[in-house]
């Protein structure tokens, strides 16, 4: 028989994350994303921007579950059309007797879509923009540098406005024209973080190994930037989801009957006096939302402080 | 000692000196219980990083962050409490009465006013003097750090100045309102060496001169006690041993000796260099 | 030329600089300085700030330009482009150990990156023999530099520069910035490594003391000049011929008081 091999006492796990000598990457990894987690817990309201956004993501997977209606089909024009909030409509409906609350929770498919989009489209051009030119120097930064600049001089809306009348309004081309519009200030950001770093000795220890300069700036560089990439990416949310509903209102976003918030804000338009209702739900949720990201964004950057 | 007799109190007196600051467990004490009481001397404050060297000088001069915390059963200056002092009596005592050089003039010195004007600034918050009056202290102030052409430099911005040359300013800033104690933070270790031998010999003859005292605040253990009278040690917070400076080859600490030794030397070098054993108990 | 008096170094020099001068713009920061490194000699560069010594470290690296004169190494001239075998033979550690660091690598990663790039086999072993060789051990493997201490961070930069066993090191003020105990640390470990790995290096202080701790020769350096090269036998003995060296050796013993002054 084995002789019975000391067993120290099971550590609690969190001690096994927050250790100072971690016994594998995974440990290591985990242990620092447990360190950002506390940091971040400890914001309360950044706890309450993320308890709404996953409440706001719940909502969008069992939409079909939660809205009482449908979000399209209305209900009879003579006896349905504006009602005010009831038991039977939470939050009234509208002028073509759809309820607004089951339009609301379907809308809120269309807010995440929006913003996933963009920041997957948004965010890596402007990361590799900034990077790019900032590691490079010369012509090369001076060139990204200046298509930056022109695509910034221009007011977010006006451009994007341009970008979906020559595309088609819709709310796929609202989207591309938000992201074409938004990353050239995160391209700057970028930029500022990697000539902070391009000249440390740390860089110059990867130059020295022989790294290739793409190497260098996808390895090392990139993801020093991300943190801070992703602060004002959480940050610029609420922008995007208003410039989004800026664009449904003018009718250059989604198109009816697809429930998306800003249309139905501007649907709500004509009957704002009398059927306040109408307008103010789907203003309200905008509001929570982009009141959300920016509490995460807030939580974000305590969380992801540079230092190790 | 009990008998306090002589009406003079003592220029400094530092008793139970604690500094601590809060981290995620709970307070950490960075300095723990120093004593010690100065005269009209030169003083040296030795240690490594993370001594509590510097904090012991900050909480002295008032310069501790407001998130740490400063209790102390006594620190006086000159009978004045420091820690139930109204701000403006501190401020007076501060520049007044203590000086403070620091160990980079490029961070301590204000970058968007001449030298000249710091210097002034630092007289007339301290002493009333027409302008004139001032602008002709500082230059005679400058000449005494021995900077050749005061009037030129007078007009110059740090930056424009080399380190040696900044360091100087800053010890005419420190010195020109007249404090009896001036509190110098490792100010020649930002130098090189044939500039920091040339700094440390004009704080040498202006302390001497006006009968200072001086707390000497360095990492060089060998170099502090070529300088001062008296060396405490420090490791962790502590004070580990005090020793008159020209008896420093008779250090009992087994940490003084580590320092003295583990530093190579160009006379009889040693292969390997003896290491500093730490040992748990220093700390307790 | 300089002379060639040093015990150790028989064999084709591993480096030669010849002439070597580096301007930044209109500023000459070396202004033609000749040396050579024979193999497993250390040789050292004194001087104050600002008097190219660092500089001549970064042109070697390919971090500085070469204005004029020519650098070789084994036998073969440095351009400004450089091999990728170049850098696994020539190596380089830092002053700074705080920023010489990558802040969001482990030190697994931070060793494990040469071995990637130069596609050198074997990485587990070596990572847990260089750890070893610079007395930190496998438990420190998983650290991010913000859980080390400084003395223990230049270990980790050492471990990464002799990860690709080169045959030069580039060591710039390697201590200057660590606590005197833990100084005598790590000048133990870097003779150490030197007389079990037959390294050539390059050390570059302000320090005489540990130049001569260190190395056989060192050249003595102003405002981007040679001011003379000399064995540290000589300059111990205090067998120099030049006023700024002698200078030098008189600031390095120390502050002296003109005549005792009464406190």
């Amino acid at each position: 028989m084995m002789p019975e091999a000391y067993n120290p006492p099971a550590p609690g796990w969190r001690e096994w994350l927050l250790t100072e000598r971690p016994a594998s990457r995974r440990q290591a990894r985990l242990g620092r994303a447990y360190a950002s987690w506390t940091r971040f817990a400890s914001n309360r309201l950044a706890l309450v921007g993320l308890a709404i956004l996953v409440l706001l993501l719940l909502v969008a997977v069992f939409a079909g579950l939660i809205a009482p209606d449908s979000p399209v089909v209305g209900g009879d024009l003579r006896t349905a059309r504006l009602l005010p909030p009831s038991a039977a409509h939470v939050f009234g409906t509208d002028d073509q007797g759809r309820d607004i609350f089951s339009r609301i929770v379907f809308g809120s498919r269309l807010t995440l879509m929006i913003v996933f989009l963009v920041a997957i489209i948004a965010a890596p051009v402007g990361l590799l923009m900034g990077t790019v030119a900032g590691y490079a120097g010369g012509w090369v930064d001076a060139t990204l540098m200046r298509i930056t600049d022109i695509f910034l001089s221009f007011p977010k809306l006006v451009l994007a406005l341009a970008f979906v009348a020559a595309l088609g309004p819709g709310i796929e081309n609202a989207v591309l024209a938000i992201a074409i519009t938004s990353w050239p200030p995160y391209a700057r950001i970028a930029r500022a973080e990697t000539l902070a770093i391009r000249n440390s000795d740390f860089i110059a220890a990867v130059q020295l190994m022989g790294a290739s300069p793409v190497r260098i700036v996808l390895r090392h560089v990139v993801p020093l930037c991300l943190s801070s990439l992703i602060i004002r990416v959480t940050l610029d949310m609420a922008g995007i989801i208003l410039t989004a509903a800026g664009l449904g209102f003018l009718g250059l976003g989604a198109q009816p009957p697809s429930p998306e918030w800003g249309a139905m804000i501007a649907d709500g338009r004509r009957f704002v006096l009398d059927q306040w209702w109408v307008a103010a739900a789907p203003g309200a949720a905008i509001f929570i939302v982009s009141l959300a990201f920016n509490l995460l964004g807030d939580g974000l950057r305590d969380a992801l402080d540079t230092r190790g | 000692m009990t008998n306090m007799k002589s009406d003079t109190a003592p220029l400094l007196e530092v008793r139970d000196l604690r500094v601590s600051y809060p981290t995620r467990d709970g307070r950490t004490e960075v300095v723990r219980g120093v004593n010690f009481t100065l005269g009209r001397e030169r003083l040296g404050i030795v240690g490594e990083s993370g001594s509590g060297k510097s904090q012991t000088g900050r909480a002295i001069i008032g310069l501790t962050p407001p998130t740490g915390r400063i209790t102390a059963e006594r620190l006086a200056y000159k009978g004045t409490d420091l820690l139930t002092a109204s701000p403006r009596q501190r401020r007076q005592i501060r520049g007044g009465g203590i000086g403070m050089v620091l160990q980079d003039p490029r961070f301590s010195l204000n970058p968007l006013m001449t030298i000249g004007q710091q210097i002034v600034e630092a007289l007339r918050s301290h002493v009333r003097v027409s302008g004139s009056d001032a602008r002709r202290r500082a230059l005679e102030m400058l000449e005494r750090v021995r900077i050749n052409d005061p009037e030129r430099v007078f007009g110059l911005y740090p930056h424009e100045v080399s380190g040696g040359m900044g360091q100087r300013a800053m010890i005419a800033m420190m010195l020109i309102a007249g404090p009896d104690l001036l509190i110098a933070d490792e100010p020649t270790s930002a130098l090189d060496v044939v500039v920091q031998i040339e700094v440390l010999a004009i704080l040498d003859q202006l302390v001497a001169e006006r009968g200072m005292g001086l707390i000497f605040i360095s990492h060089d253990l060998r170099l502090v006690s070529s300088f001062c009278d008296r060396v405490l040690v420090m490791y962790a917070g502590r004070v580990v041993e005090e020793i008159e400076a020209s008896r420093l080859s008779e250090a009992k600490h087994p940490y003084t000796r580590g320092l003295l030794d583990c530093v190579p030397r160009l006379h009889n070098d040693r292969h390997p260099l003896p290491t500093l054993q730490r040992q748990a108990e220093w700390a307790v | 030329m300089s002379d060639l008096h040093g015990k150790s170094g028989t064999g084709a020099p591993v480096l030669i600089a010849d002439a070597l001068g580096v301007d930044f713009g209109p500023f000459r920061a070396v202004d033609g300085v000749s040396f050579e490194v024979r193999p497993g000699e250390s040789l050292g560069l004194v001087g104050e700030s600002g008097s190219g010594k660092s500089t001549i470290l970064r042109a070697i690296a390919g971090l500085a330009p070469i204005s004029s004169g020519a650098v070789r190494f084994e036998g073969k001239p440095l351009g400004k482009r450089r091999e990728k075998a170049f850098y696994r033979h020539v190596q380089m550690v830092f002053q700074d150990p705080y920023g010489s660091l990558h802040p969001r690598q482990t030190v697994d990663q931070i060793l494990s990156e040469p071995l990637a790039i130069h596609r050198i086999a074997d990485g587990e072993r070596r990572i847990r023999q260089a750890l070893d060789e610079v007395g930190l051990g496998s438990g420190f493997r998983f650290r991010y530099p913000h859980q080390l201490s400084g003395g223990q961070r230049q270990r980790v930069a050492i471990a990464r520069a002799l990860i690709t066993e080169p045959e030069l090191l580039l060591l710039d003020e390697p201590t200057s910035a660590l606590d005197a105990s833990v100084q005598a640390e790590i000048l133990n470990l870097l003779e150490e490594i030197r007389q079990h790995r037959r390294l050539s290096s390059i050390l570059v202080s302000h320090d005489l003391a540990v130049i001569t701790h260190l190395c056989e020769r060192l050249i003595v350096m102003q405002s981007g000049r040679e001011v003379e090269t000399l064995t540290s036998r000589q300059l111990v003995a205090g067998e120099v011929t030049k006023p700024y060296t002698r200078e030098l050796m008189a600031a390095s013993e120390g502050f002296r008081r003109k005549e005792p002054v009464p406190a």
